[in-house]
């Protein structure tokens, strides 16, 4: 049977005001939240590791295990950090659902809170969304309002302080240790591991950091169950997620479905290409993602099958680019971005990603040799693996993976002198006149 | 310009509340640095003084966080950024034609501000709208599905002073002072303005409906624990 649509965050996202207080509750918000309250901690950390419900934020990391790992409670503080940075590109899932519901995040921080036992929790968001943050401003004033955030909560004795906390521009603040930084008020850049945000996170105190997504999941699998979840998905992927498909569709945006479904019954939702065009590459999750191409339209979008095949599910940022699309201009704009955000601490990414911007400028206007590429290759190689964090290993993704597919577009742009394509026809606009 | 007492006085004032938020004051730093752009339009010696001596750190602390955020500005920023993803799908959706006729017709470069003071143009990175490419941010607003005509417009109305209201927003973009003033955590009021969601942000929600698609039922039984665990 053909996969189907699986509205759950998404539900009622086109209400009007669907932002509000009182819409998430006459959609059956904060029940999930009596639910949870009315059972121990424990028992919640137990559902949400039963459901297999793993990190949205692109590592896939299974978050009730992630929860387990705080260490018992010893009097002081403890944390969770829900990462709101949102910026790898292709990624645009939370902003959208932030914008629409951020209630649902809210439920889902007090489940989880109480489940680990914090009573302090923040969200950080990317500074560059204001009216996201106006939202989430809002958002926590209805529901300490309401008594679902604040002291004695629903009457059930748990406590819960909720601080929005905006960032300033850096794609690295999204690594989850550069993010404690950051919100520790210094520069962004990531913490040697071990130790674990869970033993030594914020304040150096036990910290869970989860993605908006995986925690807005939490209400619907304390309200439905773990069993209804992992029906939904596959067997070591399960439960249901946002694809975002960005590019050259017919109908871009978000479609929430079980994981495991694949790009060719994405695409068949959103109208297909445009027009009498051809699917060229695409990502599956993301810039960091090694590319796809046609050959994998088939793959099931979930985290093994994706990785077995070459690549990563990351965030299920389906960026997809038709034949219009010159692959070297695409990955030495991904380079720039890479070398613009590496945060400088560690050699093999910072002047990785210098050296591969050098030579791909070249490449692009023509002016390399085919030697470059091995080049290209070579610095990957001393970057992948060697880099403090994944930011580096990420922005070798696209180089290796498009010389996999395209070594000949590459090497056409030098006998043709610079780029064969033309920009215009790319565009949203082609066709129409600029 | 030193703060005269009384401005002095109301931002320390502002920056106290921010640092109550948090169980280590540091924290407040980086809002507390949006909230001198919201005074001076940029974060000035000033500033960075200010934001040191109330946290008990120094100058010199102070500016390596400020320099490492793009957000904040050593500069004196226009009224209006208008930022231009140039990101790799945005800049082949449309962002690199938008940003050289935007440069062209504000005869600015990366980073400029127009002599009136009024715009910034800067390119951006992914702003987490890519289903709506290509996108032009105002003062950290969406604008989507822009075209090379469309960003002209955009830049001559706000330059013009016009209100102009994003495509996901408030119902008008504010100045840059203002926006900032938010992003240190101060609400204006305008939370509940504009849309939940642009169209693209609603084709699966809209699509299930259409077909009649919906998740499935939960189960009768109360939830359990005693699911099948995975491997
Ligand atoms: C360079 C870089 C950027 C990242 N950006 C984000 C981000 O914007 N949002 C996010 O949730 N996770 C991001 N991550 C992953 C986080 O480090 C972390 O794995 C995640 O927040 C954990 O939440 P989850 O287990 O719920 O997915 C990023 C990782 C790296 C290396
Ligand atoms: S890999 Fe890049 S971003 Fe990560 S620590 Fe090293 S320099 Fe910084």
């Amino acid at each position: 049977m053909a996969t189907t649509l699986t509205p759950i965050l998404s539900e009622f996202w086109d209400e009007p005001e669907s932002w509000t207080l009182r819409t998430y509750e006459s959609h059956g918000g904060y029940q999930a939240l009596r639910t949870a309250l009315a059972r121990k901690p424990e028992e919640i950390v137990d559902l949400v590791k039963a459901s297999g419900l793993r990190g949205r934020g692109g590592a896939g990391f299974p978050a009730g295990l992630k929860w387990s790992f705080l260490p018992a409670p010893d009097g002081g503080p403890r944390y969770l950090v829900v990462n709101a940075d949102e910026s790898e590109p292709g990624t645009c899932k939370d902003i959208p659902l932030l914008m629409a519901s951020p209630q649902t995040l809210l439920e889902g921080m007090v489940i989880a809170c109480y489940a680990i036992r914090a009573e302090r929790a923040f969200v950080y968001l990317r500074g560059e969304v204001v009216h996201v943050y106006r939202r989430l401003l809002r958002a926590l004033e209805e529901a300490r309002g309401a008594g679902y955030v604040g002291r004695n909560i629903l009457g059930s004795g748990f406590d819960l302080e909720i601080v929005m906390h905006a960032g300033a521009g850096a794609y690295i603040c999204g690594e989850e240790t550069a993010l404690l930084d950051s919100l520790e008020g210094r520069r962004g850049q990531p913490r040697l591991k071990p130790p674990f945000p869970a033993v030594a996170g914020l304040y150096s105190r036990p910290t869970v950091v989860n993605n908006v997504e995986s925690i807005a999941s939490v209400p619907s699998i304390v309200h439905n169950g773990p069993d209804w979840f992992q029906d939904m998905g596959t067997e070591r992927s399960t439960g249901f997620g946002l694809f975002s498909l960005s590019g050259h569709v017919k109908r871009p945006g978000q479609y929430e479905a079980p994981l495991g479904i694949t790009l060719r019954e994405l695409l068949d939702m959103a109208g297909g290409l445009r027009d009498g065009n051809e699917l060229k590459f695409w990502t599956p999750g993301g810039s960091s993602t090694p590319l796809f191409t046609a050959e994998h339209l088939d793959v099931p979008l979930d985290f093994e099958s994706v990785a077995a095949a070459g690549s990563m599910l990351g965030t299920r940022a389906l960026q997809i680019f038709d034949h219009t699309t010159c692959v070297v201009r695409a990955v030495l704009r991904w380079m720039e971005f890479y070398q613009h955000e590496s945060c400088g601490k560690c050699t093999p990414c910072r002047e990785g990603t210098y050296w591969m911007t050098q030579v791909l400028r070249s490449l692009e206007a023509g002016e390399g040799s085919p030697e470059d590429l091995d080049k290209l290759l070579d610095v990957c190689d001393n970057v992948l693996g060697r880099s403090f964090c994944p930011l580096g290993d990420g922005a070798t993704s696209c180089v290796t993976s498009s010389l996999q597919y395209f070594r000949d577009e590459y090497l056409s742009h030098l006998t043709h002198g610079g780029c064969p394509f033309d920009p215009m026809e790319s565009t949203l606009f082609a066709g129409a006149s600029a | 310009m030193p703060f005269t007492d009384t401005v002095r006085e109301r931002l320390s004032a502002d920056a106290r509340e921010i640092m109550a938020r948090y169980p280590e004051p540091r924290s407040a730093l980086l809002p507390m640095l949006h909230l001198m752009q919201s005074e001076e339009g940029f974060v000035s010696g000033d500033g960075i003084a200010l934001c040191a001596e109330l946290l008990g750190l120094s100058t010199a602390e102070v500016s390596a966080v400020a320099t490492f955020y793009s957000q904040f500005k050593r500069r004196p920023n226009g009224d209006y950024t208008i930022g231009v993803c140039t990101n790799t799908l945005c800049a082949i959706m449309g962002g690199d034609a938008i940003f050289s006729a935007l440069q062209k017709h504000l005869g600015l470069g990366d980073g400029e501000t127009t002599p009136d003071g009024k715009i910034t143009l800067e390119r951006v990175e992914c702003n987490a709208g890519c289903d709506y490419a290509p996108v032009v941010m105002a003062n950290w607003e969406f604008f989507d599905n822009q075209t090379p005509q469309s960003a002209k417009a955009l830049a001559d109305g706000l330059r013009l002073g016009e209100d102009i209201a994003p495509t996901r927003g408030a119902s008008k973009v504010c100045t840059f002072k203002e926006i900032s003033r938010v992003l240190a955590g101060f609400s204006d009021g305008r939370a509940d303005e504009g849309v939940g969601a642009g169209p693209a942000t609603l084709r699966g929600t809209e699509l299930a409906r259409e077909r009649g698609w919906t998740a499935p039922s939960a189960p009768a039984t109360a939830p359990t624990t005693t699911g099948e665990q995975e491997g």
